[in-house]
Parts: structure tokens; sequence; C-alpha cells
């Protein structure tokens, strides 16, 4: 089981902890894409942190598409601690989502 | 508190198209209570409009501050060092703030980045509505406390007009009729009979009929109290 190299891993407490700033940040200083790896709906430790990061991922989506940038460099993604596999898939998936969409414009 | 809503990216970038050093302005007033000019979305607009710069291949120098109000010379004076830094601000603030600021800073150019709308609050997290018009003659106890100047179209004193449909305003769907909901309050608590009484007339005067207001306080203006 391995995932790209790609990839800089940002640890957080929880995904709630993710806020705007914090992708559009990464994205204006050049990353092609970020996206957040967050526990399955419904089973947030804190209750609701994935879900309030699923709808600031959808924020920054949002302005992405006003300012003429493809949507899809960020994503939001739900998995369990316990599915190793299912990372390294997800790391694989949204690299080849990126590389199909090339280099950011944004340099 | 007063409402408004950001203008689009493109109308901001638009303003400032041809600066290269920028400071985005908000304040701690009421625009960071209407979630639209605070810490959190000055910072958020600054790096929106940074990322479009660099896509368009122009990148763009820009700061963020944050005043306690932009509609007082104390907080706006302590801009007064660094002011000149920029080629020119965008205040986030309602449109008091960037008045203020030209009116200290001459010389810089301020932009407004948002759209002031209503005095208003939130009635669910994410919807404000209006309520007040700043009339300047508070009448809100003669109409169980719902406001017709401010919640009815067409600002109507004496009743309903034939727009009110099911308790529904005719100039859309989603606004109460309020004066539906005033007659309403007042047959259930029983005081029907108040709506009956003849009125003053109102003094328009105090409101935006009377021109541009001012409000003194004399025991204020002679010193601390």
């Amino acid at each position: 089981m391995s995932y790209p190299a790609d990839i800089k891993i940002i640890q957080v407490p929880c995904t709630g902890r993710v806020d705007i700033i914090h992708l559009l940040n990464a994205l204006a200083d050049g990353a092609d894409g970020v996206y957040v790896a967050g526990c399955l709906e419904g089973e947030c430790h804190y209750l609701e942190g994935n879900y309030k990061a699923r709808r600031k991922v959808e924020y920054v989506k949002k302005t992405l598409k006003e300012l003429g940038i493809e949507p899809e460099r960020v994503a939001m993604y739900n998995l369990s601690s316990a599915q190793g596999a299912r990372f390294a898939e997800i790391a694989n998936e949204m690299v080849q989502q990126i590389t199909d969409l090339g280099p950011t414009p944004v340099r | 508190m007063i409402v408004a809503d950001r203008k689009s990216l493109d109308e901001i970038l638009g303003m400032v198209a041809d600066k290269d050093k920028i400071l985005v302005l908000g304040c701690k007033g009421c625009v960071t209570v209407c979630n639209v000019g605070g810490l959190k979305e000055t910072e958020v607009l600054a790096a929106s409009m940074k990322i479009a710069r660099k896509k368009a291949g122009r990148p763009v120098d820009i700061d963020t501050r944050v005043l306690e109000r932009q509609c007082d010379t104390e907080y706006v004076s302590q801009l007064a060092d660094h002011v000149a830094d920029y080629q020119a601000v965008v205040s986030m603030a309602c449109g008091v703030g960037p008045q203020f600021l030209s009116e200290m800073y001459p010389d810089q150019v301020f932009f407004p980045a948002v759209n002031t709308t209503f005095f208003g609050g939130a009635v669910q997290h994410g919807v404000w509505e209006e309520r007040c018009a700043g009339c300047g003659t508070c009448g809100i106890h003669l109409f169980g406390g719902l406001c017709p100047v401010a919640r009815c179209a067409k600002s109507l004193l004496h009743g309903p007009c034939g727009g009110s449909s099911n308790g529904i305003c005719e100039v859309h769907k989603d606004t109460v009729c309020i004066w539906d909901a005033i007659v309403t309050k007042k047959m259930e608590t029983g005081h029907l009979d108040d709506l009956v009484g003849v009125k003053p007339f109102k003094d328009w005067r105090t409101a935006r009929d009377g021109g541009p207001r001012r409000s003194i306080r004399e025991e204020l203006v002679k010193g601390n109290i």
C-alpha cells in the first residue's frame, strides 16, 4: 500500500479546524490542488466537524468558479482512520485528477 | 445592525485592476456580525484577489487589517502611519467606512467592497431581514411591535393595500404583508380597537425626506459625562 509523493499532508485534530482561508491560501501559494480527508459522515468525533469542512470546501469551489479556475482542484473525502487502503486510493485519485487538469494557473 | 452584501469578485477586482499594492480593510462592527466584512471575510477576500491576479499574470501585494470601527474618527486615525503605503484601500465596512476614510485621508482612494443594504437582524443563520427604516420618529408601539414603515413595501400607516393576499405582499412571495400581521396580532391580543383611532400625521421631515440628518447630543459635545 503506497500513495504518491506529490501530496503534502497537514494534520489537524478534526477537519472542522480547516477553514476557507487555509484552502484559499494553499491555492494562492501555488498548490495545484487541495483536498480534505475527514471522518465518515455521521462519525465525527466532534459531532459535525466533517460536515462543516464539506461546506467550506463547497464555498471554495464556488469562489474558484467565480475566478475561472477549475473547482475540481479542491475536494472533500470521507473515510475512517482504519481505511488505510482507501486513503491510498483517494490520494491516487486526487493526484490523477490534478494531473489531468494540469498545473495551476495561479503561479 | 447595518446589513451588507459583498460585491462580486469581478466588480472588486475591476475597481482595483490598475493597482499593485492594496490594503483590504475590515471593520469589527456591524459587518463582522453579518459575516461580510470582519477579520475572516477580509482574509478570504484578500486571498481570492491574490489568486485572481496571479492567474491573470499580474500578482498583487495585498495586506489586511481590521479596525475596531470605520465609523469613528478615533479608530480611522489609527491608519495614519500606513495609509500612504498603498495605491488603494478596499473597505469592507458599510458605506460609512469609505466616507470617513476619504474625509480623513483625502490623498488616498477608498473602494467599497460591499453593498450596504438595510438595518435588520438575522432571522436564521445566514438570513437577514429588514426591520428598521431609520425614519427618525419611531411609532412601533402603535402597530403591535411591527414596523410598517420598514416592512410594508409602501410604508402604509393605516392598513393593508389591495396587494395583500393570504398574508403575503404582492411585491414578493417571500415577503409577509406586515399589515396582515399587525391586524392579526391586534385581533389575537384583543386590541383591534387600537387601530381604529385617527393617528396624527407622521412627520417625515425626520426621515430622508428632510435631507441628510444630524444628531447632536449637547452634553457629549461639551465633554465626557
